[in-house]
């Protein structure tokens, strides 16, 4: 548990510091677009803070697979198909994507993505490089 | 006018660090006008010239093959008005770079004053095939040139950086000539 108190806080700094939020804002179930005002340019300077603070590579991609979300093989009419969603939860197993399973609206997606995501991403990342 | 808000670099370490200077002086016309009667620099001035300092240091560490653009400032806090007579020292420190972009700790001291601390971080414009007019190839290699970027750069061995092959390519498109003039 304190560990992962420890981990969450880490990751609370990377954001607070990356998106000028307060503290108390960084909540386990906030999104990061939606609630935290995330934009695009600040994925990059999350990932950058993610990595030094816990010391990981973060392959382009990873954290925010765009190359599936941006597909003509897997978006169509603005919605991801069956495979494009199959793909989606091969790529991100650390997000819970049911919700945004029922109703794949790609524009709806970057509003998917938490904190608590977040933080699951970390610890695979974690686990997989000790 | 060019807009070129630092005068020369004086440390280029590739990859790692550099620094360069700006003296203000009242000859500059936006002093007059920021503010009347009160001349100070602007402090977006002050940004522009930490961020043409860490811009060309993340520009290098790729030879100047990617397209660099200021994307974002997370953090500015200033500690004193610089003004008229200062010579500010900019600091730009790379933190992390990739592919993507970089991000850049940058300081503006005056003698050993504290003046600026700022964050910036930098993207890599994709090359999606599409024209850009965002770089005028001449000004850029009179700038590289004027600033002395390859008199004072080094590599972390110490060796002097030599001029990216995309730089000569540039010149030699531009039909500039060594002497950057």
């Amino acid at each position: 548990m304190a560990a992962n108190a420890d981990l969450f806080n880490k990751i609370r700094t990377a954001l607070v510091d990356a998106l000028g939020v307060d503290e108390d804002e960084v909540t386990p179930e906030a999104t990061l677009v939606g609630d935290l005002g995330a934009e695009s340019i600040d994925f990059l300077d999350i990932v950058f803070r993610l990595e030094k603070a816990f010391d990981i590579k973060i392959p382009r991609g990873e954290l925010f697979p765009e190359d599936i979300l941006t597909s003509t093989q897997y978006v169509q009419q603005g919605k991801l198909t069956p495979e494009g969603l199959a793909e989606l939860k091969k790529r991100m197993p650390f997000a819970d994507l049911d919700e945004f399973g029922k109703d794949p609206v790609v524009k709806n997606f970057v509003n998917q993505l938490t904190v608590q995501d977040m933080v699951r991403y970390v610890e695979s990342k974690l686990a997989t490089t000790a | 006018m060019r807009w070129i808000w630092i005068d020369k670099f004086v440390e280029f370490e590739s990859g790692r660090r550099a620094r360069a200077v700006k003296n203000l002086s009242l000859a500059e016309e936006h002093l007059h006008d920021h503010f009347p009667g009160a001349p100070m620099m602007p402090n977006s001035l002050i940004i522009e010239g930490l961020a043409q300092t860490g811009g060309l240091l993340v520009g290098e560490r790729y030879a100047f093959e990617k397209k660099v653009i200021l994307a974002k400032i997370p953090k500015a806090t200033f500690h004193f008005p610089a003004i008229p007579g200062d010579t500010l020292t900019y600091t730009a420190v790379i933190e992390d770079i990739n592919d993507d972009g970089g991000r850049v700790t940058c300081t503006s001291h005056v003698g050993d004053r504290l003046q600026a601390e700022v964050e910036l971080v930098f993207a890599h414009l994709a090359d999606d095939g599409r024209p850009r007019k965002l770089f005028e190839p001449k000004n850029f290699v009179f700038t590289l040139k004027l600033l002395g970027v390859f008199d004072v750069g080094g590599g972390p061995d110490g060796k002097p950086i030599p001029e990216p092959p995309g730089l000569a390519r540039l010149r030699a498109n531009v039909g500039a000539n060594d002497t950057g003039l």
